[in-house]
């Protein structure tokens, strides 16, 4: 009898993490099956998956961003703030007829300046809490924003500006149609999400983020500046948001007063979809772009039954409680009692 | 243990303010290799905050630290780390997100070139860490075990595992038994008189005395801040070092 239980245990204790890195990605093919049955015209279709990397592209920027900070256990409300400022900037810098390279840097640098002042904010004023600094600089980003541009959109930009967020790579020479072409975004978010997996799972920075987010006092203890690491991980995260700006830019020809308004609120969402814990020290980004891959197809699949975008609210706040639930649950099996 | 010899760390005149709170006045401590020094006092007689001063955590307001009769000024845990001077605290100091050999190796990783990148080796970890657990006898499922799926003792043998693992010349340990089950106790005092024998410096913060006359040669009581008495543990008794934690000798 005890030997079987001490099989089961064992069963688990290996069947356990495995679930834990990859659960998330059965549930997101699970979703693409499901579309792919009532949608089975359209949904594979190379036109509407292009479309959804496109449609994802500068969200799943914020999400990985939010992502790291809430690994340090802290939270980033500003992230559509910057992004709309870096934005704004650099429909300023592009009317005003600075040359594409400069415009082009532009709201990576504002985009890491924000970050920046964030994490300085957190950790030279003492914020009681994260929340409290990015809540106030949601604010403050959105209304310099703004101020710098009249509050008025401002479009058109060079193609060499759009490149990111437009480009297409063209793959005749494959065989394939004009088309089915891919996006330059899709490969933008390949690349930066695997140099921030890199990043994070293989450095020595990246393994103190997740250090800080289990216990700030053994990172303190082990000679880990935490204040400095907090300040990486903010300016980083600011600089996401630029990239995401850059992005924008590109996919919408111009700076416009609402850009990612409640955006944050998104990438938050795609990272408790995907597993990160909001107490910190615990996700992947795989999950997170798990979550960020499973709220823009559940928009798109919807959009393309015609469901109203209400219903797409109340479907993905369910899913959000749905996720954490299963991630209670999956912890409560995981848990020696 | 000699007292000719020189002290591997001292502390002289060490004083700590919190605002207009004395938590330490004018105190004194030495430690000398293969000793165990025991730390007695009574709640907010100042023990942890002088453990914490020893371990660089808290920078002291007046006084100096010489390490093996060199003064030493600590700015950082890093620093006391560098020089051999590890601490186990009461709250373990453990991430327990992160496998035993991640905790182990925290802030010192070992790592190795990939080209331009300095990545973790996490090869060199396991191996580091299955071998110091195995120097220590301490038994774990495998050092990829997550901090958090441990015992109380299995934690705080990770905990001590982790301050030796660095060529350690003093270790401080603030209240190494406390949160342990009778079981548990003896053997991280065996570990605790295995770590003398190879010559290290212990310090023991305890309130128990069975753990003080385990493992210690010396014992001294701080009482409110300030040094109250100190005596080599084969001058005193339980009762007198009960009294002096009381206040009275």
């Amino acid at each position: 009898m005890e030997d079987k239980d001490k099989k089961i245990e064992s069963l688990h204790l290996k069947l356990i993490p495995y679930f834990e890195k990859y659960g998330i990605l059965l549930l997101l093919v699970l979703m693409i099956l499901v579309m792919h049955i009532l949608q089975p015209d359209v949904f594979l279709s190379w036109r509407n998956v292009t479309n959804v990397f496109k449609q994802i592209s500068w969200q799943s920027m914020l999400a990985l961003g939010v992502f790291m900070v809430i690994v340090t256990a802290g939270i980033d409300l500003s992230v559509g703030s910057i992004m709309m400022l870096s934005l704004m900037i650099l429909a300023v810098v592009a009317k005003a007829g600075a040359p594409w390279f400069i415009v082009v840097l532009t709201p990576l640098i504002a985009g890491f300046l924000c970050g920046l002042f964030n994490g300085l904010g957190i950790t030279l004023l003492r914020m009681p809490h994260p929340f409290i600094m990015t809540l106030g600089t949601l604010y403050i980003f959105r209304g310099a924003g703004n101020l710098i541009s009249g509050g008025t959109p401002i479009s058109g930009f060079t193609d060499e500006v759009r490149y990111l967020g437009h480009g297409r790579i063209d793959l005749q020479w494959l065989g394939l149609e004009k088309s089915q072409y891919l996006p330059v975004s899709l490969v933008l978010i390949a690349i930066v999400y695997i140099i921030f997996w890199i990043f994070l799972n293989k450095s020595k920075t990246g393994k103190w983020i997740y250090a800080i987010g289990g216990n700030p006092n053994a990172a303190r203890a082990s000679g880990i500046n935490v204040n400095k690491i907090l300040i990486i991980v903010y300016s980083l995260c600011g600089f996401l948001s630029g990239i995401g700006a850059l992005i924008l830019a590109g996919r919408t020809d111009s700076g416009y007063p609402n850009a990612g308004l409640q955006s944050e609120l998104d990438a938050i969402a795609a990272c408790i979809i995907g597993g990160a814990s909001f107490f910190g020290g615990r996700g992947t980004v795989l999950g997170v772009f798990a979550g960020v891959m499973i709220m823009g197809i559940l928009r798109n699949g919807l959009n393309l039954m015609d469901v109203s975008s209400f219903w797409q609210q109340v479907l993905i706040g369910s899913i959000i409680v749905l996720a954490v639930y299963i991630d209670v649950l999956r912890r409560d099996i995981g848990t020696r009692k | 243990m000699s007292s000719t010899n020189n002290p591997l760390l001292e502390a002289k005149g060490i004083t700590k303010y919190f605002g207009t709170i004395t938590a330490l006045e004018n105190v004194n401590l030495k430690v000398h290799a293969g000793e165990c020094l025991g730390v007695v006092g009574d709640n907010g007689a100042g023990k942890s905050t002088l453990m914490k001063v020893l371990s660089g955590l808290y920078k002291p307001s007046a006084g100096s630290l010489f390490f093996q009769g060199k003064e030493e000024i600590l700015e950082s845990p890093r620093d006391s780390q560098n020089l051999g001077l590890e601490m186990v605290y009461q709250d373990l100091a453990l991430a327990g997100n992160l496998p035993i050999g991640e905790n182990i190796f925290l802030g010192r990783e070992p790592t190795k070139n990939l080209g331009f990148l300095k990545l973790l080796d996490f090869n060199k970890i396991k191996e580091l860490t299955n071998a110091h657990l195995d120097k220590l006898k301490i038994n774990v499922k495998s050092a990829d075990q997550k901090v958090e799926e441990l015992s109380g003792g299995q934690r705080q043998a990770v905990a001590i595992a982790r301050s030796t693992a660095f060529n350690a010349k003093v270790v401080i340990m603030d209240e190494p038994t406390a949160a342990l089950a009778i079981k548990e106790v003896g053997k991280v005092l065996d570990l605790i008189n295995s770590l003398k024998k190879t010559g290290v410096g212990v310090i023991v913060i305890s309130h128990r005395m069975d753990d003080i006359f385990t493992v210690c040669d010396r014992v001294m009581a701080l009482f409110q801040g300030t040094n109250f008495a100190e005596s080599t543990l084969s001058n005193t008794s339980r009762d007198e070092v009960i009294g002096w934690i009381m206040g009275k000798k």
